[in-house]
C-alpha cells in the first residue's frame, strides 16, 4: 500500500472532486453540454418530438419555407426538415461516437504501450503513424471508402483508421510525460511489475491529455462523417445523415435555400457542443492552461 | 543553419518513401487485386486476357520486383495511363497542380488577413466586448463545416446577390480579376477554419508575449504602445501562426477535394474523386501521391521556416 500513498493520483483524474467543480463551474461546459444534450435528445427523442415521418415522402407538401407545421420547412419530396435533421442526428452521432472510441481503444492503447515499453516496436510505430498523418485524413477516408463501399459501419471503420494514429500519437506523449516521475521510480524500486505501475501509476496520471483529444476528436469526427456523406460516400439513402441532406439542399438551391440550412446548423451545434466540451475539460484537468 | 537543413530533409525522406509504398500498396490490396475489380465491369472475359491484364499491371511478379519498378516510374515522372481515358496521369497532375495550389494559397491568404488582425485586436481588447466577439467568431469558425460554408456562400454572393460567380475556373492567364472572382468563395470556404485557429494562436501567444520582461523593459524606457505591440511582441507572437499553418495545411488540402468539387474547380482534389468514383486505380495513386507529397514538402517547409526565423529551433 506504501506505493499508492507515494502515488500522487491513483484515483482516476476524472473522479477528483476538483475537476468536476471546475468543470460544472466552466461557462464553456455549461453551454456545450446544453448544445450536445439537445441534439442528443433530439436524436434520441425523435419519434416523440415529431409526427412526421424522416422517411415517408408527401410530394404536395415539397419545397415549403418555414412554416408553424414545418419550422425548418420540407425538402423537395415534400418531408419535414426538422424531422429529418433529429432523425439525422441519430447516425451521424452514433458514426461518430462509435468510431472515436475504437480509435480510442486501439489508438490510444498503442500509443500507450509503445510509449511505456519504447524500444523497436515505438520506433517503428512512431515512423507508420508519420506515414499515416502524411495523408489528409478526409482523403484518406474517403479513399478507404472506395475500396470498402459505404454503409454505416464502414464509415465507422474508415473514420476509426484515419484517427488512430493521432490519438496513438497523444497517448504515447501522455505517457512519456509521466514514465519517469518519482512515483513511478518510487513504484518500480517497491518491486512493483510493469502492468502494475502501467495501471495504477502511470495510467491513472496520463489520462487527461487523452480524455481532452477524445472529446475534441468527437468534433472532427462529426465534419469527417457529414463531407463523406454530402460526397454520397456514407450511409445511402434514405435514412436521413446531416452531410447527405445539405447535398440534397444544394442540388435544390436555385428554387430554395432552406433545404441546406436546417442541417448545416445542426452539425455546427453539435461540433461547437463538443468543441466547447473539450476546451472546458482541458481548463479543468489543468487549471494552468486556462485562457491560453 | 547547414547542419540543420540536411538533417531535416534527411528525416523527411523515410516518410516519403513510406507514402510511395502506402500508395503503392493501395493497388495491391484491392480485395481481389485490381484486374478481377476491371473484369467486374465487363462481365465476359477469357482467362487468357485475364492474365494479359496481370501482365499489363505488373502484379505476376513478386512485390518488392512491382515496388522497385514503381520508385523507377514515379522518378522519371512516369505515373501510368488512365484505365478510363488512356490519357498518361502525369501531365494531367502537372495541369491540375497550379489550380490547387492557386486555391490553398489564397486560402491561407484570406485566413492571415483575418486571423492576424483579428487575433491582435483580441489580444489588445483582453477580456472587453472586442475580445468576446471574436472568441466566439473563433468558435463558431472551428465548428462550421467547410463545405457548408460553401453553399451558404454561393446561396448568398451568387444566387441572391449576383456579387460572385457561383462555379467555374478562369485561369489567371485569361484574365486575373475574373480569376480571383472565381477563386474567392472556394478559397474564403476554404480558409476560414484556419483564420478561426490563426486567430486562436495569435491571440494566445500575443497575450503571452506581453507578459514577457522585454515587453516591460520597452514599455519602460517610453515607447508608444503602438510599437512596443508591432515591433517587440508581434514579431515574437507571429511564429506559432507558422506552425499553425503547417499544422493545418493537411486539413486544407483535404479540403480542396470537396471545395473543388462544390464549385467545378478542376485541381487535384476534383481528379482523386472522379478517380475514386470511376475506381480508376492509377488516377487514384497520383492524385493520392502528389496531394501527400505536398503536404510533406509543406511541412519540411515550415520546419525549415521555423529554424530561420527562430535561432533557438537550430541547436537542439
Amino acid at each position: 500500500m506504501a506505493s499508492s500513498t507515494l502515488a500522487s493520483g491513483t484515483s482516476s483524474i476524472a473522479a477528483r472532486p476538483g475537476v468536476r467543480r471546475r468543470l460544472l463551474r466552466h461557462p464553456g461546459a455549461r453551454i456545450g453540454g446544453l448544445l450536445l444534450l439537445a441534439v442528443l435528445g433530439g436524436a434520441i427523442l425523435a419519434p416523440l418530438l415529431t409526427p412526421y415521418d424522416p422517411i415517408q415522402v408527401a410530394p404536395p407538401q415539397r419545397l415549403q419555407g418555414p412554416s408553424g407545421p414545418h419550422p425548418l420547412g420540407t425538402d423537395l419530396y415534400g418531408r419535414d426538415t426538422l424531422t429529418r435533421v433529429l432523425y439525422g442526428g441519430r447516425i451521424s452521432l452514433a458514426v461518430a461516437g462509435l468510431a472515436v472510441l475504437l480509435s480510442l481503444a486501439v489508438g490510444g492503447m498503442l500509443g500507450v504501450a509503445s510509449g511505456f515499453w519504447g524500444g523497436w516496436a515505438d520506433a517503428l510505430m512512431m515512423r507508420l503513424s508519420d506515414i499515416l498523418l502524411a495523408f489528409p485524413a478526409i482523403l484518406l477516408a474517403i479513399g478507404l471508402l472506395a475500396f470498402l463501399g459505404g454503409g454505416f459501419w464502414n464509415v465507422v471503420l474508415a473514420i476509426a483508421i484515419i484517427y488512430t494514429a493521432p490519438l496513438a500519437r497523444v497517448g504515447r506523449g501522455a505517457v512519456l510525460s509521466v514514465r519517469h516521475e518519482e512515483y513511478v521510480e518510487a513504484a518500480r524500486a517497491l518491486g512493483a511489475n510493469d502492468l502494475r505501475i502501467l495501471g495504477r501509476h502511470v495510467l491513472p496520471n496520463a489520462t487527461a491529455p487523452l480524455i481532452v483529444e477524445t472529446t475534441l476528436r468527437l468534433a472532427l469526427a462529426i465534419l469527417a462523417e457529414a463531407a463523406l456523406s454530402f460526397l454520397g460516400l456514407g450511409t445511402q439513402p434514405p435514412a436521413p445523415t446531416w452531410g447527405q441532406m445539405i447535398a440534397e439542399g444544394r442540388a435544390v438551391m436555385t428554387f430554395t435555400s432552406w433545404p441546406a440550412i436546417g442541417p448545416g446548423l445542426a452539425i455546427t451545434m453539435t461540433v461547437l457542443g463538443f468543441n466547447l466540451l473539450g476546451d472546458a475539460v482541458r481548463d479543468a484537468l489543468d487549471p494552468h492552461l486556462r485562457g491560453t | 543553419m547547414g547542419p540543420f537543413l540536411i538533417r531535416r530533409i534527411l528525416l523527411a525522406a523515410p516518410t516519403v518513401l513510406g507514402v510511395l509504398l502506402a500508395v503503392f500498396l493501395l493497388i495491391r490490396l484491392v480485395p481481389g487485386d485490381v484486374v478481377t475489380q476491371l473484369i467486374g465491369l465487363e462481365a465476359t472475359i477469357s482467362p487468357k486476357r485475364v492474365e494479359e491484364l496481370r501482365r499489363l499491371f505488373g502484379l505476376d511478379r513478386p512485390l518488392p520486383v512491382q515496388f522497385m519498378e514503381y520508385l523507377r516510374d514515379v522518378s522519371r515522372g512516369n505515373l501510368g495511363k488512365s484505365l478510363r481515358t488512356g490519357r498518361p496521369v502525369g501531365p494531367e497532375l502537372a495541369r491540375r497542380f497550379p489550380i490547387t495550389m492557386q486555391l490553398a494559397a489564397l486560402g491561407v491568404l484570406i485566413a492571415l488577413m483575418i486571423g492576424v488582425p483579428a487575433g491582435i485586436l483580441a489580444a489588445v481588447q483582453r477580456g472587453r466586448a472586442g475580445d468576446y466577439a471574436i472568441t466566439g467568431f473563433v468558435l463558431v469558425g472551428l465548428s462550421v463545416p467547410s463545405f457548408w460554408l460553401a453553399v451558404l456562400l454561393i446561396l448568398l454572393f451568387a444566387l441572391r446577390l449576383g456579387w460572385l460567380p457561383p462555379t467555374g475556373y478562369v485561369s489567371p492567364a485569361e484574365g486575373l480579376g475574373a480569376s480571383v472572382r472565381h477563386m474567392l468563395l472556394p478559397a474564403v470556404s476554404l480558409g476560414l477554419v484556419l483564420a478561426a485557429a490563426i486567430t486562436r494562436i495569435v491571440r494566445s501567444s500575443l497575450l503571452e508575449v506581453l507578459g514577457r520582461h522585454y515587453i516591460r523593459t520597452a514599455r519602460a524606457k517610453g515607447l508608444a504602445e503602438r510599437r512596443v505591440l508591432l515591433r517587440h511582441a508581434l514579431r515574437n507572437a507571429l511564429i506559432p501562426v507558422i506552425t499553425v499553418i503547417g499544422l493545418q495545411f493537411g486539413t486544407l488540402l483535404g479540403g480542396t477535394v470537396i471545395i473543388e468539387q462544390i464549385f467545378g474547380l478542376p485541381g487535384i482534389g476534383r481528379y482523386a474523386l472522379e478517380g475514386i468514383n470511376l475506381r480508376d486505380y492509377p488516377v487514384i495513386q497520383g492524385a493520392v501521391l502528389s496531394i501527400a507529397l505536398a503536404f510533406v514538402l509543406v511541412n519540411l517547409a515550415v520546419d525549415l521556416a521555423y529554424g530561420l526565423i527562430d535561432p533557438r529551433v537550430r541547436y537542439e
